[in-house]
């Protein structure tokens, strides 16, 4: 799943070097948290949230094959 | 844009030798010959070497391919990607066992993936084109019915007069709507309400 964010995160952005993701391992919930450069995050996060949506909606769906529960979160 | 320089004994042989380098054919690139060769004095004395320039062109459905290809690596689905380029659009075609996990609820997975493959192909880009993701017919399908939804209610607000109003849909499916009932004599159809929670209204004329 860790993997799966980052490599979105990194095909998005303009400087793929800073993209950093953490997966936080919870009871009910992993957690994975992205972080990008400053200047990135609008490559991310988008127009009313659009493109983290996006990244959202297919992290959902890797998620649901593998029987689990993902939440994105843009740090 | 990958640019290479190779020197060779024949123009051919340096654009053989980038071409192997670069991984790539021949309408995949762009040849320049910076100098010709020339086979010198009994071919041995003074023969120069020839030096070409290979420009790999930016192919837009090769990076397409590649950009969803990887996701389903990293998601663990097996799925054959299809690809058709023309000038303005690229449409990709999926086939695999497990397409409902990939359309998802309305689509809206299917429409993450074709937005995210999007923005990666056309990022810095001066030319943009359209990337239309399909699989098993979903998206004609979904028109058919779309098409059949809005002449239902169309008849529901003619028999009760009273005004419908649709589940928030995106601007594609939105246009479905208003084109299926547009030459409706007896109702009109608008949308109200900001994106992404847009709604299709249909009312008396």
């Amino acid at each position: 799943m860790r993997e799966l964010v980052k490599f979105i995160a990194m095909s998005l952005v303009d400087d793929p070097d800073q993209v950093e993701v953490t997966e936080i391992p919870g009871d009910h919930m992993i957690i994975i948290e992205l972080r990008v450069a400053p200047e990135d995050m609008g490559k991310v996060i988008g127009k009313q949230g659009r493109i983290a949506k996006a990244i959202r909606t297919v992290v959902k769906a890797a998620a649901v094959k593998e029987k689990k529960k993902v939440t994105v979160e843009i740090v | 844009m990958i640019v290479i320089e190779k020197c060779g004994k024949t123009e051919h042989e340096a654009i053989e030798s980038a071409l192997k380098e670069l991984g790539a054919t021949r309408d995949e690139v762009e040849i320049e010959i910076l100098e010709e060769s020339s086979r010198g004095l009994f071919g041995i004395i003074g023969g120069k070497q020839a030096r070409v320039k290979v420009t790999k062109k930016y192919n837009y459905g090769e990076e397409a391919k590649s950009f969803i290809s990887k996701i389903f690596d990293k998601m663990n689905v097996q799925v054959e990607i299809e690809v058709e380029e023309d000038s303005d659009k690229i449409r990709i075609d999926l086939k695999g066992d497990n397409m409902g996990l990939l359309i998802g609820h309305r689509g809206e997975t299917l429409d993450s993936l074709q937005y995210l493959t999007s923005l990666v192909i056309n990022k810095g880009k001066e030319n943009y084109k359209r990337v239309l993701l399909d699989t098993e017919n979903y998206r004609q399908k979904r028109e058919r019915a779309l098409e059949k939804l809005a002449k239902r209610l169309a008849q529901k607000v003619k028999r009760t007069g009273r005004r419908v109003v649709l589940e928030p849909m995106n601007p594609y499916e939105r246009r479905i709507l208003h084109f299926t009932l547009q030459d409706d004599p007896h109702v009109i159809t608008y949308s109200e309400g900001e994106e992404p929670y847009r709604k299709v209204v249909i009312a008396l004329k």
